[in-house]
């Protein structure tokens, strides 16, 4: 008989624990021992001791926190390989939602348990595909954890972006895209829908590119919007972080048609009450009916939910006979899908 | 529905009217008919559908959804026909085709009552979710997108290099999806025109008369006009039938069947002023305000507050468009007209002779009697322009009436302002020396006043009826208004045209304020105070 998880993985203050091996997962304040699924602030802070994740997730992290602050040490593991830590065999396995974002296997005496860290099941060109792993055990997010998040796909959202170009060629669209993998992948997205102009951007999601590119991305021709001037911009497309598209530094450009990519724009008063012109509904999240279906593709038995709104996502598994728990992390937010009061760009330029 | 849901979507979300125009021209640039035409119509509220109430479109998605689920949802979206569109588990293979604008238009309007469900359902089911929206919108009568006719219109007359008063002219002569009407402004068929119908057209307006404007005015080149309060109208007689419209368009023939008997059987278009006059005598505004928004009138109404129009100005003579013709030349056209078909309920409205504006100002300082607001002033050689164009006409309306009077009660505001108190009650001294109110102000003063108005009221309160403050009677307002009427309605006798706060005069004693005397003196309708 395996092990019952909730004896060896528990909650603790600094966030999800497992004991046996001595580390925690995304804690949200520095520990000695912590696994990341991936770079986002929410789930990456500074300042913990040894530091294991996969090679890209430990280069964004080193890029956002600067040089020290992403662990005193770090260890690699790339994507499915196992590591043996005192008896509990990790494997990460890619997670579809930023570069190197992965989630976790943990096995320990018969026992499976992923924890999927943020996820999104439909395939990005800007990283490695998700893919269902079978457990006992699944600890999920559930940021779109309500039947109303159904997104639609994200082609026929650049298809509506790159229509307002056509019908108002003189204005200046600035995209607000959240600097880690959501920029990158509005991006990929244009290039692959056949845009081939120059793509400007705000300062802040160069250093983050960079390491995209480092790892073989290719975006074709980007351009830093602050050098170019008013004029070169007129009609262009400019991506800026979330933060940046209501501030001055939008306000002048020409007659900005003001967008923003992101899951949350499916709900008209989201849209609204940030100002948006343009809603985008481009997320980088499971959308509800990915959050179920994978949950049923994995098999668990048992399925606890890290943060997002979880009281409906444990109700509809409920209904299909599957155990729910609420852990409620504390820390985890909707930043990276550009919801939240804290933003990548203050991080990067700070 | 997709290419309508998007347009839809983009201008819920784009608050400039360059915008609106830009995402409307696109749609009639790549829209086919008669699609384009249903869209038009479906925004600006031509075409309005009320298939659907709430309660069944609730019933449809509560067959389909978890009712917990939809409780959660329906809180946080806030909205039941957006929670509906992105709720809706649409099935795996869709039933069939998405329906186009135009097959939900055509359907809705055949649809047997007990078949619509099922109907709906199965769009719904063939839909996106952003399609969905537009669809429950469209057939609950609720797409606002703040796109009114008058927008659609520019937005077609910018699209084709066109006057939009043209448009205007064709538009009672087509209704939606305006095949006809996309066929003329594309060349490919005749301009539509509604030869059986009365046809608005869009009035000729006078910008107000600025302070050095005279100055630069050669008094030879302009006519003058007694500007008379009533309601500016438009008098359209065809052979086809008659019609009165308001300045904006709308057709008030339905409360004025006094006039318009008088107009059958004519053939003109007619501009003038529509007032109430007893003897010869013009009635006070509130007369005619008797006889306005009615859809049937009482004999009684007639009888008592019979109405006519005062002309001032001819647009069709028969079915000659003589709107291009200098105004001296209308005028006498005009002149001719009424001497040569002498109308019933009709006369002319004077030319007010001057040789200068010394004069003229004069004149306009002298004239008190009821009914005239001011002046007009109109170039002699200015044809009949739609719109306001700068210049030719003007208006000079007579100095407001200024009382100084102190606040006594005052209300809460409505709306925006709910949280202020912002309707105020003043009043003047009698001969005994107490304060009679005379009349309320509820604007004319700036955000800043209001701010203050506000303090000053909650901190000088001294009895409270629901929403209503009594004040220490200490506070003086300066209060201008337009005109001064008998009234038994009001207590002190006496009623104000259009009170509105001039200043706040905290520098004067409310000993000092006017008395009603001075208010009576000012009353304009002696005929029932003789
Ligand atoms: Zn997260
Ligand atoms: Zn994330």
């Amino acid at each position: 008989m395996p092990p019952n998880p909730e004896t060896w993985l528990l909650v603790r203050p600094e966030g999800l624990y497992c004991e046996p091996a001595d580390l925690f997962i995304d804690p949200a304040r520095a520990v000695p021992r912590a696994l990341i699924t991936h770079a986002h602030a929410d789930h990456a802070r500074p300042g913990h001791g040894a530091v294991l994740a996969t090679p890209e997730t430990l280069a964004l992290m080193t890029r956002r926190l600067g040089e020290g602050r992403a662990g005193l040490s770090q260890q690699p593991l790339a994507y499915g390989e196992s590591l043996d830590i005192n008896g509990v065999r990790v494997t990460l396995y890619p997670a579809g939602h930023v570069l190197g974002s992965a989630q976790i296997l943990l096995e320990w005496r018969g026992s499976r348990v992923v924890v999927t860290g943020d996820y999104c099941p439909r395939p990005q060109p800007t990283c490695a595909a998700f893919t269902p792993v079978a457990c006992d055990l699944l600890i999920t997010e559930a940021t779109f954890g309500l039947p109303v998040f159904r997104h639609p796909p994200a082609e026929g959202e650049i298809a509506r972006l790159l229509r307002s170009l056509a019908v108002f060629p003189d204005r200046t669209h600035v995209v607000g895209a959240y600097a880690l993998g959501k920029a990158q992948r509005l991006i990929a997205l244009l290039r692959v829908a056949g845009y081939d102009a120059p793509i400007f951007l705000h300062g802040a999601l160069f250093p983050l590119i960079e390491v995209y590119r480092a790892f073989g991305q290719t975006f074709g021709d980007l351009r830093p919007a602050t050098a170019a001037d008013k004029a070169a911009l007129k009609g262009a497309l400019v991506i800026a972080p979330p933060a940046a598209i209501q501030d001055r530094w939008a306000r002048r450009l020409h007659d900005p048609v003001v967008a923003l990519a992101s899951g949350w724009m499916r709900v008209r008063q989201r849209a609204k009450s940030r100002g948006v012109e343009l809603p985008l509904v481009i997320s980088d999240h499971a959308d509800w009916d990915e959050l179920n279906a994978t949950a049923d593709a994995t098999q668990a038995t048992e399925v606890w939910v890290t943060h997002g709104r979880e009281e409906a996502l444990i109700h509809a598994l409920a209904s299909r006979g599957i155990l729910g728990r609420a852990l409620s992390l504390i820390g985890r937010g909707e930043e990276d899908e550009g919801g939240g009061p804290e933003t990548e760009a203050v991080e990067v330029t700070a | 529905m997709t290419p309508f849901a998007q347009l839809l979507e983009r201008l819920v979300f784009s608050p400039a009217r360059s915008a609106k125009i830009a995402l409307l021209r696109d749609w009639i640039a790549t829209r086919p008919d008669p699609e384009r035409g249903f869209g038009l119509a479906a925004i600006s509220g031509e075409l309005a559908f009320s298939a659907a109430k709430p309660a069944l479109i609730r019933a449809l998605v509560a067959e389909r959804t978890d009712p917990v689920l939809f409780g959660w949802s329906y809180d946080y979206v806030g909205d039941l026909a957006e929670t509906v569109s992105l709720i809706w588990p649409a099935p795996a293979s869709p039933p069939g085709p998405a329906p186009t604008l135009p097959e939900v238009v055509d359907a809705l309007g055949k649809v047997a009552r007990t078949e619509f469900p099922a109907l709906l359902a199965r769009w719904l089911d063939s839909l996106d979710a952003s399609a969905r929206f537009a669809l429950i919108k469209l057939i609950t009568g609720g797409v606002r997108v703040g796109v009114s006719a008058r927008l659609v219109k520019v937005a077609l007359a910018d699209h084709y290099r066109i006057d939009v008063n043209a448009i205007e002219e064709a538009w009672p002569a087509v209704t939606p999806p305006y095949l006809a009407l996309f066929a003329w402004l594309e060349g490919r068929g005749p301009r539509p025109l509604s030869a059986d119908r009365p046809v608005f057209r869009p009035p000729m307006l006078a910008n107000p008369l600025g302070d050095g404007d005279l100055a630069t005015l050669d008094p030879t080149d302009y006519r003058a006009e007694w500007k008379w309060d009533g309601i500016r109208v438009q008098a359209c007689a065809s052979p086809g039938g008659v019609a009165l419209f308001s300045r904006a368009g709308e057709d008030i023939t339905a409360a004025f069947p006094d006039v318009a008997e008088a107009l059958r059987g004519l053939h003109a278009v007619l501009d003038g002023e529509l007032l109430i006059v007893r003897d010869g005598r013009v009635a006070p505004f509130s007369e005619l305000q008797q006889r306005l928004n009615r859809k049937s009138v009482l004999v009684r109404l007639l009888r008592e507050f019979p109405a006519m129009i005062r002309l001032y100005d001819i647009l069709f003579e028969g079915a000659e468009d003589v709107r291009s013709l200098p105004f001296d030349e209308r005028r006498a056209r005009l002149e001719a007209w009424v001497a040569r078909v002498s109308p019933l309920r009709m006369d002319l409205s004077p030319l007010v002779p001057f040789q200068t504006w010394d004069e003229l100002a004069g004149l306009r300082a002298a004239a008190r009697e009821a009914g005239i607001e001011g002046l007009m002033l109109k170039h002699r050689a200015s044809p009949y322009v739609p719109g306001r164009p700068k210049g030719p006409w003007f208006k000079w309306k007579r100095d407001p009436f200024v009382i100084d009077a102190v606040l006594m009660y005052a209300q809460r505001g409505h709306g925006k302002r709910s949280s202020y108190y912002s309707d105020y009650t003043f009043g003047v001294w009698t001969e005994e020396g107490e304060l009679v109110p005379v009349g309320k102000a509820y604007f004319g003063f700036t955000d800043a006043e209001l701010v203050w108005l506000d303090r000053w009221i909650r901190n000088h309160t001294i009895a409270r009826f629901g929403p209503v403050r009594e004040v220490e009677k200490t506070l003086v307002l300066e209060i201008a208004f337009d005109a001064a009427q008998r009234s038994s309605r009001h207590r002190s006798g006496v009623a104000l045209r259009f009170p509105r706060v001039n200043r706040i005069r905290t520098d004067k004693p409310a000993a000092e304020a006017d008395r009603l005397t001075q208010v009576l003196a000012l009353v304009e309708n002696r005929r029932d105070a003789a």
